[in-house]
């Protein structure tokens, strides 16, 4: 992994932080047991605050939709298409946290 | 949309208010809440229309676009009510472990009752309740 032992901040953003963002934060907590990867910290965000509390994030999960809404930020962004599709999370994440 | 927000209110989770505010939300921030193939996650923000955490289930006869690049069709749209922002966690989570499995989301979005609905739930509490056991001991 490419973590170096570093907290990864991940930020995954919603409408609102309590639907689908929370959904999005439980299936990455899953997705990050399955990688191997405990050093990471997880937070949900409105897209109202995504903004500011992105600042601070390594990664940010996400919607096509809200991405667009999102525009450019400095973390790199994942976006999910299917939130309860374990599968591709896992192969997202794995992707961006290789790279990161 | 509005009739998952009725049927929060038949429920008695919600005062009517709620519907409408799960129908502006969706007007306010697009079609996101189509968060899989065929599935809408209808909620608003928790509010003084919210009167107890629950969920509603309505699948619909004719499937309807809401505008989502690669999600649509919509079929089955589940309405959120949450007094706040955790006391409805574990029923997402047992949402999300649902319609997980490809074989069961077909099926849930087939049923054609509340009762092949419930049935598959049962049953995914059951199977999966072992499966806890059984990642519980490793």
């Amino acid at each position: 992994m490419g973590v170096k032992g570093a907290v990864v901040k991940i930020l995954a953003v919603c409408g609102m932080g309590l639907g689908s963002g929370l959904l999005l934060r439980m299936q990455a907590e899953k997705a990050l047991r399955q990688l191997g990867i405990v050093d990471a910290d997880l937070e949900v965000a409105d897209i109202g605050s995504a903004r500011a509390m992105a600042q601070t994030a390594d990664l940010i999960i996400t919607s096509n939709e809200l991405a667009e809404q999102l525009g450019k930020v400095k973390p790199r962004v994942v976006t999910i298409s299917n939130f309860v599709d374990l599968k591709e999370m896992v192969e997202k994440l794995r992707a961006a946290l290789v790279q990161t | 949309m509005r009739a998952s927000g009725d049927a929060l209110v038949a429920g008695g989770i919600t005062t009517p208010a709620y519907t409408d505010q799960m129908i502006a939300t969706v007007e306010q921030l697009g079609p996101y809440i189509v968060i899989a193939p065929g599935i809408a996650l209808a909620h608003a923000r928790p509010s003084d229309a919210v009167l107890r955490p629950g969920l509603s289930w309505v699948t619909l006869a004719q499937p309807v676009r809401f505008g989502h690049k690669d999600n649509d069709p919509v079929t089955l749209v589940v309405g959120l009510a949450a007094p706040d922002s955790s006391s409805h966690v574990q029923a997402l989570a047992t949402l999300a472990g649902l319609l997980d499995d490809r074989s069961r989301r077909d099926t849930l979005l087939r049923a054609k009752t509340p009762r092949d609905v419930l049935a598959a739930i049962v049953e995914y509490e059951r199977t999966h309740a072992a499966t806890e056991a059984v990642s519980g001991s490793e």
